[in-house]
This record gives structure tokens, C-alpha cells and sequence, in this order.
């Protein structure tokens, strides 16, 4: 009885780390570049081999995408995939992440945004964010509206910023809703209506690019609804760029679309056809639902 | 039944018994600290209450050119330089003819404060009329007269265990029908600086002192502590110095006080030779003492504005100035402001770093600035509470209970802030 024995080694968890690895790597091993034209003839932004480091992790692998003048294009991908870290990078809100690097070309009209003579202030009016969370300033919906144009002075008159904060909630279709309570605190309205309101409040600088992180993952049908009614409205004037974990949205609001995968873009393309006709098996088992 | 169901159900009681325990404890703990509070308020108030009323003695003081030591024809100057106290003592002799022996008449003297001179010389620099006149007026009564009417254990004790004697006691019987005696609120207390004589004695020099200082500790701490806050918590890049000043920082918040106030004397008085017993090295010593408590706070309260506000505004194109200043400050603002009472309360009870850059002079004058010389009302409390007089145990009382009013005035100041700035998100 005095023997030691081992206590039995725990096979199956072994089993089951040895069985991720392959996994992952069999699908990374699948990847050998974008399929797809990620060129597009009137480029609104141009992103050429963009790498992007948290510390020594490496969430991006050498992005290459055009976002065309007036297109909505639509980022797909599973949870973890960079999407959302490859838009962040649009207009530079990673800077706020201190362990954040990115590396790479990035273009907006030829201009390179992380050139030390860009300034991160002009490049944030010319390219809004609208984030996952709705996040109206606890202050009254006039002024969430009115602080873009204010910082930025861009407009000369009182008159002047009422109809820019009246013009960008009618475009955000939120006018007919609060016209009434303007100076009722932005966070008292619904989810949905906060999240217009942050579309407006983004669209009222007047920007040429819209980002927009998942802005409906936290709305209810109805809400999700409406905001989609906008972006397909918005994409005639603005260039837009949408992550989304819904394939219907992007179905659904989108020109083309960006298919994302461990920090790699697999697969670029119209919309209709990465759809219907997805060229990488990757993006096929994921539009299918076999991941994600 | 499951086997859950039924270890569930013999563990019930148990786990329920625990928590009334638990609410049982909690209860008796809160009750408990109500209990020392009540006891520990009763009794300073109690104690203080008599500091609160005064003793004022009637007298018909004789303004006689004799008596007051003047010419026929006195101008301004020899008017104000009158022997006033002469007449005051002449006042008393005339009510007691009896007294004789230069020991009594000392005694009788003694029934009135030393104040009385001056007030019946300000009566006569404001009326020059009353000279050749026998003027009446109430004086302020001294202490040892004041304390023994006030305090009923004292009247029961024998003559020879207190300082106010039974011949003295007698002339108080005889004012007292003579209806010259008085009480009425003690101003003094409040209109004095410190003094030797526990009736002239008030807080007003303590009072005005723990003004002036916390104003300096305010003005330096509040801004520095404010600015370092947002500096480590936005701008500073998380490196092996940022730690290093995150972990003074810290150290400093537990570093005892008297060492700031040793650091006071060295570098303040003797090598910047800024004045001694002044509120303006006070008030720098304070916040030295109080910087960590609200640089500690006011991270904390910039660290719980949700990113997702300041996200917001950066996305817009805000500079990270703006997005600070416009929203992160704002919504931080009522976190920083406890902290910085909680500091300011600190400062206002702070004793032992003042003692070292001499604020525990004997000041009689109330201070003008920053710079006079001056006490504070925990020193004040200090000075007062190591005096033998019974009537100083009484304004050490009173002296806390100030304090303590000008605490709660200011932390209902506070949460008046903290109203106005709390918003919800």
C-alpha cells in the first residue's frame, strides 16, 4: 500500500489543446492572400499591408483595402477576428491604446493618416466613429449634437448651430422624435434613439467617412431597423464603413463586403456575390454558419 | 426527490441562521458608533454650554475729574490717558463701603474684569459729556465670579477647595439683589482673539487663522492635485517612473504629519525664510500633507468615467485636452471633490505640523493675511485645554464645538457641490 501511484493524467484536456492547435492552424494554412479585388477605381481611403500589435501580439497580419468614395462597405468575421481593431485604426482611436502599433499604409484622399505631420484632430473630423455602445455626453441632446461643430467652430451663429443640430438629427430620422425635448438629457432616451442620436452627433461635423463599430449589436430589431434605413441613406453621401456580426446587415446595407479572419482579410467583394457565391472555403464555412 | 433538493434543504437553516447573525452584527455595529457619537457630542456639548453666556456687573461708575486724575480743562489726549481704573475700583468701593483692608479691597477689585477699564474709557471717548458725572454701566464680570454663578457642583463645594470665597460670595448675594447682575451671550468669545484672562478669551484669531490657511491649502492643493490626477491618469505613459512617483504618491498619504511640519521648518522658514507662525506656511505645509489624499481621489474618480464618454468626444476630433476639460472633468468632478473635503478635513484637524513652524504662539491679535502671525483652532484647542482656569475647560469645549460647526459647514458645502455636479449616465 505503500506505493506511490500518480494520480491519472488529465488525457482529454491535453487532447483537447493538441486538437485546437491544428485546427487553427489547418485554417490558417488554407490562407494564402486576399481573394477578391481589394483596389477599387475612386479610392476614399487606400490601406496597403497594415500590420497592427497590441505589445507583442499581433491582431492584424498585412491588411490591404480601398474604401471607394460613397460605398458602404461591410466587415465580416468572426469574434476576435481585427475587424473591429482594422477599423478603429481609420481614424487612429487606437492611438488611445497605449501598447497599440500599427504599421502599414494608410491613406485618406492620398494623405497618409499616421504622417507625423498629420494632425489626429483634423483627421477625427474628417473620419467619425460611431461605437458599438451608444454613448451620448450626459448633457442635454442639443449639446450632444452641437459639441462637434462647436470644438470645430463650425458655425459662425446661434442660428447657424440650430440648423446643423436640426438638420443632422432629421438625416439621423431622430427630428421628429425629440424636436420637443431638445433640452432634455441625451441619456434619457431609448437604446435605439441614443444610437441615432450618436449618428447625428458624428454626422454633424460633417464628416467624409463614417466608421461605425457594430452600432446596432445592443438594438432590438425595430431600432436595428431604423438605423439600417439610415446607413443605406447616408451611404449616398458618405463613404461608410460598418462591422457587423450580423450577416443580414450586411447583406442588407452594404456594397461590398470585407470577409475577416484571424487578423488576415480573406476575402473581399461585392456583396451580392461573397453571398451567394463566397470564393474561400473559410468564408464559406462562416457565411454558412459552420464558425463564427 | 433529487439529492439536491435534499442537501439544499438541511443546509437552509444554516445558511439562513448565518445571515441573521451577519445582520445582527451589523446592526449592533452601526448602534454601537451612534452610541460612542451621541456620547462624545453630549458631553462636549454639555461642557461647552456655559462658555456660551457671560457674566456682566453694573456699575455707577464715578467719571470724576479727581477720581479720573484730570485737569479742569482736559484735551482728547489726557481724556484717552485717563486713570479709568480708578474710577472703576471707586465704583465698586461706593456699592461694598464697608470693605477696608487692602487684601478685601484687592478681592473686590478682582470682581470685574480688567476689560472694565476700557469699556468705560471707550463710553467716555464717546461721550466726553459724562465726565463730572456718575455714569452707570454693565462690565464684563471676571471669570472667577462668572464660573461660580454658572456651575452649581461648584457651589457645593467648601470654600476652602475652590478660588471664588465665601466673602466673595456674599457681595455676588448682595449684586444679585441689587439686580447688577447679568447674563447674556458670551460675543466675546467670538469678537477675541486668545487672552491670559478666560473671560476676554474667544476663537476669533483661531477662527480667522484656520480660514486663512485652509484658503492656502485649498489654492495650492486643489489645482496641483487636480492637474497631477489627470496628468498620471490621461497623458503619463505607463512607465517604470510613473510607478515609481504612483508608489510615493501613495507613500506620501501615509507618511505622518509632524514630518511635514519638520520639512516646513527646514525648507520654508529657514531657507526660504517665508514668516513664522504665518497661515501661508501652514497652509503650505497642509497641502503637502493633503495633496496625496486628493490626487489618490481624484484618479480614482477620473478612472471610473466610463472610456466610452471620452471615446466619444476624441472620436468627434476633441484634443485630449477637450474631451478631459469638457466631459471626463466634469463627470469626475463630484469624486474629486469628497476627496478633496475629505483633505481639507484632514487639514482643518491638523495639529502637530503647525506646532512645529510655531502657529502654538499665544497670538491676541486676530490675523489681517496670510502672513500675520496666527493659531488655529485645533492649536487653539490645544493651548487652551493645558490652561488651569476652569472657565478654560469650559471655552476648550466651546472651541471644539466651533470646529466641529465650521467641519459640518463645510462638508454640507460639499455635498451642495456634489449636487450640482452629479449627473448620471
Amino acid at each position: 500500500m505503500s506505493t506511490y501511484t500518480a494520480p491519472p493524467t488529465p488525457s482529454t484536456e491535453s487532447a483537447a489543446t493538441t486538437a485546437e492547435a491544428p485546427d487553427l492552424d489547418a485554417q490558417l494554412a488554407s490562407f494564402t492572400g486576399t481573394v477578391g479585388d481589394v483596389r477599387v477605381a475612386d479610392a476614399k481611403m487606400s490601406m496597403t499591408d497594415v500590420d497592427v500589435h497590441y505589445g507583442t501580439a499581433q491582431a492584424i497580419h498585412g491588411v490591404s483595402l480601398d474604401l471607394g468614395k460613397n460605398e458602404v462597405m461591410a466587415m465580416i468575421g468572426p469574434s476576435g477576428c481585427g475587424k473591429s481593431t482594422f477599423l478603429r485604426c481609420l481614424n487612429r482611436m487606437n492611438d488611445t491604446i497605449e501598447i497599440c502599433n500599427v504599421s502599414g499604409s494608410l491613406t485618406l484622399d492620398g494623405e497618409d493618416i499616421y504622417d507625423r505631420s498629420q494632425d489626429v484632430v483634423l483627421l477625427r473630423a474628417r473620419v467619425g466613429i460611431v461605437f458599438q455602445k451608444p454613448n451620448p455626453f450626459p448633457k442635454t441632446i442639443y449639446d450632444n449634437v452641437a459639441y462637434g461643430p462647436r470644438i470645430h467652430g463650425l458655425a459662425s451663429s446661434k442660428s447657424t448651430l440650430d440648423d446643423i443640430v436640426e438638420q443632422s438629427l432629421r438625416r439621423a430620422s431622430l427630428w421628429e422624435e425629440v424636436k420637443d425635448r431638445l433640452d432634455k438629457p441625451g441619456t434619457g432616451l431609448s437604446g435605439g434613439q441614443q444610437q441615432r442620436l450618436c449618428i447625428a452627433r458624428t454626422i454633424a461635423v460633417s464628416p467624409e467617412v463614417i466608421l461605425m463599430d457594430e452600432p446596432c449589436s445592443a438594438l432590438d430589431p425595430i431600432a436595428t431597423a431604423k438605423i439600417e434605413e439610415l446607413i443605406d441613406e447616408l451611404g449616398k453621401n458618405y463613404t461608410i464603413a460598418i462591422v457587423t456580426h450580423s450577416m443580414q446587415q450586411a447583406a442588407r446595407v452594404s456594397d461590398r463586403t470585407a470577409y475577416f479572419h484571424l487578423g488576415r482579410l480573406v476575402e473581399v467583394g461585392v456583396t451580392n456575390d461573397i453571398f451567394t457565391n463566397p470564393t474561400h472555403q473559410l468564408t464559406e464555412n462562416y457565411i454558412t454558419g459552420r464558425f463564427g | 426527490m433529487t439529492q439536491t433538493t435534499e442537501t439544499v434543504r438541511a443546509s437552509l437553516a444554516k445558511r439562513y441562521a448565518r445571515e441573521r447573525r451577519f445582520h445582527m452584527m451589523g446592526l449592533l455595529s452601526v448602534m454601537a458608533s451612534g452610541a460612542f457619537l451621541v456620547l462624545l457630542l453630549g458631553n462636549i456639548v454639555t461642557k461647552a454650554l456655559p462658555a456660551f453666556t457671560t457674566t456682566y456687573v453694573k456699575l455707577d461708575v464715578p467719571l470724576m475729574p479727581d477720581v479720573l486724575r484730570l485737569d479742569d480743562n482736559p484735551d482728547a489726549d489726557a481724556i484717552a490717558k485717563a486713570r479709568y481704573n480708578r474710577a472703576v475700583r471707586q465704583g465698586l468701593l461706593d456699592l461694598f463701603p464697608e470693605v477696608s483692608s487692602r487684601s478685601e479691597k484687592r478681592a473686590l477689585y478682582q470682581l470685574v474684569s480688567a476689560e472694565a477699564e476700557f469699556t468705560v474709557a471707550e463710553a467716555v471717548a464717546g461721550d466726553p459729556e459724562l465726565i463730572g458725572t456718575r455714569h452707570s454701566l454693565w462690565v464684563l464680570a471676571d471669570d472667577d465670579l462668572d464660573t461660580y454663578r454658572k456651575s452649581k457642583k461648584l457651589q457645593a463645594v467648601p470654600e476652602s477647595d475652590r478660588r471664588f470665597k465665601d466673602f466673595q460670595v456674599a457681595w455676588l448675594d448682595e449684586l444679585k439683589a441689587q439686580e447688577r447682575i447679568k447674563t447674556t451671550f458670551n460675543w466675546v468669545l467670538f469678537q477675541n482673539g486668545d487672552s491670559r484672562e478666560p473671560e476676554l478669551a474667544g476663537v476669533r484669531g483661531a477662527l480667522v487663522g484656520s480660514f486663512y490657511t485652509l484658503i492656502v491649502t485649498l489654492a495650492l492643493s486643489f489645482p496641483i492635485g487636480v492637474a497631477a490626477a489627470i496628468y498620471l491618469e490621461s497623458f503619463a505613459t505607463r512607465n517604470r517612473f510613473t510607478d515609481l512617483i504612483e508608489v510615493n504618491i501613495n507613500n506620501l498619504a501615509a507618511v505622518p504629519s509632524i514630518v511635514f511640519g519638520l520639512l516646513g521648518v527646514a525648507v520654508f522658514i529657514n531657507f526660504l525664510h517665508l514668516p513664522r507662525s504665518a497661515p501661508l506656511v501652514g497652509g503650505i505645509v497642509l497641502s503637502l500633507m493633503t495633496l496625496p489624499t486628493i490626487i489618490i481621489a481624484s484618479r480614482a474618480a477620473i478612472k471610473s468615467v466610463p472610456p466610452s464618454i471620452a471615446d466619444a468626444a476624441l472620436g468627434l476630433g476633441a484634443s485630449r485636452m477637450q474631451a478631459i476639460t469638457h466631459h471626463v472633468l466634469p463627470l469626475a468632478m463630484p469624486g474629486i471633490l469628497t476627496g478633496t473635503i475629505i483633505g481639507m478635513a484632514q487639514a482643518l484637524g491638523e495639529t502637530a505640523p503647525l506646532l512645529m513652524i510655531g502657529m502654538v504662539a499665544f497670538i491676541v491679535d486676530v490675523p489681517q493675511g496670510i502672513t500675520d502671525p496666527a493659531t488655529v483652532l485645533p492649536v487653539q484647542v490645544y493651548l487652551w485645554s493645558d490652561s488651569p482656569e476652569r472657565a478654560f475647560t469650559e471655552r476648550t469645549s466651546a472651541a471644539i464645538v466651533v470646529l466641529l460647526v465650521f467641519l459640518v459647514l463645510m462638508n454640507a458645502f460639499a455635498v451642495y457641490l456634489r449636487k450640482r455636479f452629479e449627473r448620471s449616465w
